[in-house]
């Protein structure tokens, strides 16, 4: 067994080791050994970058098929809301919904209503939080991999409120198996990704509890059908449609979703590894200390521009902005109860059971003096190789092959550059 | 066996006065040192905090300067020296709140004048030195063996 679940699989039939996923691997997890890609479990945080790189669809995202459905009694779809910015202007909420119960699933759940929730929940958390800040959102599973991997520090800077999809799955399953009289485990809840990622979140929950959800379908893979299975739906007029959405919860899809719904004066949003990374730098130099909140996703534009979406990343995230524009324009404001969430937030209603524990990366050595040791074999190796990050030996970059060598997990005539330049002083 | 006080680690960074392009780039790299060498987190943090804020000190107000890291079996010491116009009151300096910072420097958030007071709360050993008009010189220590925090 490996240590760590993650959410995409390496098909080494198609992979012909061309190492484009050896290049945008922001955390140099991925080494091309024997012509094959393999990914390094510890340093792997599921961002999904790799996925879109490779040229031959050997990357392979781990949702669930289909068939899973016929294990349950009963199953329920609940629709991230970047399946909502998918189509059209016209093809509202409502009627995606429909659709999703005409491809088998036996009831929808309107996430945004939750998200909604969540969102009133996370300003009475601020309001009463007194700690290190600035606080940041866990949403995204890759954001909270990041911080647990390259930013242990901050591990108690993560929101301990339960993201939308694992409260509603919660809740779902309470409200059924009483209704239907069904045991809980008989009802199957399943997320509508955006991404491979909640898979991890789902089998392996960062914070070591059991997630709510049995599976994730992914976007992508129900597109197609849903487009057939909305066909000749035919909802109330374009008014009433509006009527049933949530403005604090549709927003969610898109970063900056979830600021906009809380009344701060001090949040940012935050989305993509690279613009994440130098935040992350930020906030650990103390340098974001009078931020109170960070919303923070991996994907560009957040959760809009998943790898398993399929509309063009800015069309989706203009349609839920103009969503909301007109929901503001008629002054449609369909959200939650705000007493009704104060009071179930007493009630501890929205925290998450476990904790995030850091998980640090391995250092050189666990004896200080021996890892300083290491680290100096490494530099030395470093200047003898040609440092042009060319990739034959399969390692990323020159650095990084230095590493895996003192690590022992390369052999230093790996570099074929320098062996050609041996060769040739020979001859 | 390792004698206490012998430099298992040291390492040398120059900075440039002004240059905001590069600014931090020191930090970052002791940061990475730190966590590859297996260095407790908490200590990570402390000293990436101090040596910031000491780096970007250089950065807005020196012309230039020298940043090392020094780790013995018991001690991390980061040593910070630069050339620049030193510092005339340093019990003014030290207080939480006192900058000199310019407008531009502002607009860039700095000047909240928490540098200096924020790398003596993060250390466990700091010292100041400065002759104006020449230059100033810092000396963080902390102390890798918990039981010695302060
Ligand atoms: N290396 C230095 N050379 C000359 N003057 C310095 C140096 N470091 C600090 N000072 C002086 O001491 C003052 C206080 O420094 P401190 O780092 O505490 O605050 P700041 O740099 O002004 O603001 P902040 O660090 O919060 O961005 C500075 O405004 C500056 O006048
Ligand atoms: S931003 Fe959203 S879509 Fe992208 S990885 Fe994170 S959760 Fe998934
Ligand atoms: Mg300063």
């Amino acid at each position: 067994m490996n240590q760590y679940y993650h959410s995409i699989r390496i098909d080494t039939e198609k992979c012909d080791g061309r190492m484009k996923c050896l290049r945008v691997c922001p955390t140099q997890a991925i080494r091309v050994r024997n012509g094959k890609a393999a990914i390094i479990e510890e340093k792997c945080i599921d961002c999904g970058e790799c996925i879109t790189a490779c040229p031959n669809n050997a990357i392979i995202p781990l949702t669930d098929p289909f068939g899973e459905l016929t294990k349950f009694r009963h199953t329920v779809a609940m629709p991230s809301p970047a399946l909502y910015a998918q189509f059209g202007r016209e093809i509202l909420p409502e009627k995606i919904l429909s659709g999703i119960n005409n491809l088998g699933f036996d009831s929808t759940f309107d996430l945004a209503l939750t998200c909604g929730e969540v969102s009133f929940a996370i300003q009475e958390y601020l309001r009463e939080y007194k700690g290190p800040k600035p606080l940041i959102s866990n949403v995204c599973p890759t954001v909270v991999r990041l911080i647990q991997v390259k930013y242990p520090e901050l591990t108690d800077q993560i929101i301990p409120i339960e993201p939308p999809r694992e409260l509603a799955a919660r809740e779902i399953k309470k409200k059924k198996s009483k209704q239907l009289k069904l045991k809980e485990n008989e009802i199957g809840t399943f997320y509508l990704t955006p991404c491979p990622v909640k898979m991890i979140s789902i089998k392996q929950p960062a914070e070591k509890g059991k997630s709510y959800l049995d599976g994730a379908i992914s976007i992508s893979d129900i597109y197609g059908p849903l487009l057939s299975a909305m066909q000749g739906i035919n909802k109330g007029s374009y008014r009433e449609a509006l009527e049933n959405i949530c403005i604090l919860g549709v927003g969610w899809a898109m970063v900056g979703g979830i600021c906009r719904t809380l009344r701060l004066k001090n949040s940012l949003a935050v989305s993509g590894l690279t613009e994440l990374l130098k935040v992350f730098n930020d906030i650990e130099r103390g340098k974001l200390r009078n931020i109170d909140f960070i919303e923070a996703y991996s994907c560009a534009q957040g959760c809009v521009g998943g790898s398993l979406t399929v509309e063009n990343v800015y069309i989706s995230y203009n349609k839920i902005l103009k969503l909301i524009e007109t929901l503001e324009y008629e002054q449609i404001k369909a959200c939650p109860d705000i007493r009704e969430v104060r009071k179930r937030y007493s009630q501890q209603y929205f925290f998450i059971k476990g904790k995030f524990e850091p998980r640090p990366l391995k250092p050189l050595d666990k004896d200080i003096a021996k890892a300083i040791k290491k680290r100096k074999e490494k530099e030395e190796i470093y200047k003898s190789l040609p440092k042009i990050d060319c990739g034959a030996c399969g390692a990323p970059t020159c650095l990084t092959f230095a590493e895996d060598v003192v690590k022992g997990e390369a052999e230093i005539t790996g570099c074929t550059i320098n062996n050609a330049q041996k060769l040739k002083k020979l001859l | 066996m390792t004698k206490s006080d012998e430099t298992l680690l040291s390492q040398h960074f120059e900075i440039t006065g002004g240059d905001f392009n590069n600014a931090g780039k020191a930090s970052t790299s002791i940061k990475e040192i730190l966590q590859e060498i297996g260095i407790d987190s908490s200590i990570t943090v402390r000293t990436s905090i101090a040596s910031y804020e000491a780096e970007m000190n250089v950065v807005m107000y020196a012309r230039r300067g020298e940043l090392t890291l020094n780790i013995t079996p018991e001690k991390l010491h980061l040593k910070l020296k630069d050339e620049g116009p030193g510092i005339k009151n340093i019990d003014m300096a030290m207080q939480e709140g006192f900058s000199t910072a310019t407008d531009e420097m502002r607009e860039m958030g700095f000047g909240a004048g928490m540098g200096l007071p924020n790398i003596k709360k993060n250390a466990d050993k700091f010292e100041l030195f400065s002759i104006p008009g020449k230059g100033t010189s810092l000396d963080i220590i902390f102390c890798l063996n918990k039981t010695e925090k302060k």
